[in-house]
């Protein structure tokens, strides 16, 4: 059982340890349901390496698939790294997260400003 | 950004996978002794047939509710699904949910579809998008450890 969870946590990270997969996946954080002809155009990448991008962030499952006709809509799905993270974050440590997490925005816009 | 602005929110399709049956995961989407344990404390109920209500009700009253539209035990759920208990959502059309079921190896894959096709405000909106990973989450951890998780967030007020 334990393994089996460890090598779905190994797959999400090895997926996202790439550049170009972290960009898709904000390109369908972006627009959500994209075909693979939207997630193309972005990019200055081949349909057959962008396709090679999108079956390691499936098989990971932090994109979730849906058919419509001929098409294949890709939906950005949270739900592994929300999965991960409970594993070391707990209930009362996320609300003092979230608070720092929002003083590193507020901060960082207001220099963006000056 | 104006958290009262009207949006059309994208479809959501979030994924889990989950050491347990079909038939175990049904009655927890469906039984309110389990859906008290991952969904915020509410309560579902139904008699789950096409055309029945549904409602989610906790001791303050029915939070949401809606209409059963597809039921295939265990395979696949429908239903439309209105916030009742909040004032200023009570006038939005119905969102819609669905839940598929499918065996995968020892596990079984769980696909939760959100759509709303009319707009509704950005909190309510960003609330589902965030809301829905903690309540899949949770519900994984109660079939497979029998311990639902805390939700950090808050059911919305």
């Amino acid at each position: 059982m334990a393994q089996i969870e460890e090598a779905a946590d190994t797959n999400v990270f090895r997926a996202l340890a790439d550049p170009t997969r972290r960009a898709l996946l904000d390109a369908l954080f972006a627009a959500n349901g994209q075909t693979l002809t939207d997630l193309t155009a972005g990019y200055g990448m081949t349909r057959q390496a962008v396709t090679k991008h999108l079956a390691i962030l499936e098989d990971a499952n932090l994109v979730a698939t849906v058919r419509r006709g001929r098409e294949k809509l890709h939906y950005l799905n949270p739900v592994p790294i929300h999965e991960i993270s409970e594993r070391w974050i707990s209930k009362y440590d996320r609300t003092r997260l979230v608070a720092l997490s929002d003083l590193k925005k507020a901060l960082e816009n207001e220099s963006d400003e000056s | 950004m104006n958290p009262d602005e009207r949006i059309v929110p994208p479809d959501l399709v979030y994924v889990t996978y989950i050491k347990t049956t079909p038939a175990r995961l049904w009655q927890a989407l469906t039984s309110g002794e389990d859906t008290k344990r991952y969904f915020f404390g509410f309560r579902i109920e139904s008699e789950w047939r096409v055309g029945a209500h549904w409602e989610f009700y906790s001791d303050e009253g029915v939070h949401d509710e809606g209409e059963v539209l597809e039921c295939d035990p265990p395979r696949r759920l429908k239903i439309s699904w209105r916030v009742v208990a909040l004032e200023d959502a009570r006038d939005l059309s119905p969102a819609f949910i669905t839940y598929e079921i499918e065996p995968a190896g020892k596990a079984v894959k769980l696909t939760m579809t959100q759509h709303q096709p009319t707009p509704i405000q950005r909190k309510y909106a960003e609330g589902g998008a965030q809301g829905w990973p903690m309540i899949l989450s949770s519900l994984k951890s109660l079939l497979e450890t029998g311990h639902a998780l805390d939700i950090s967030m808050e059911a919305p007020q």
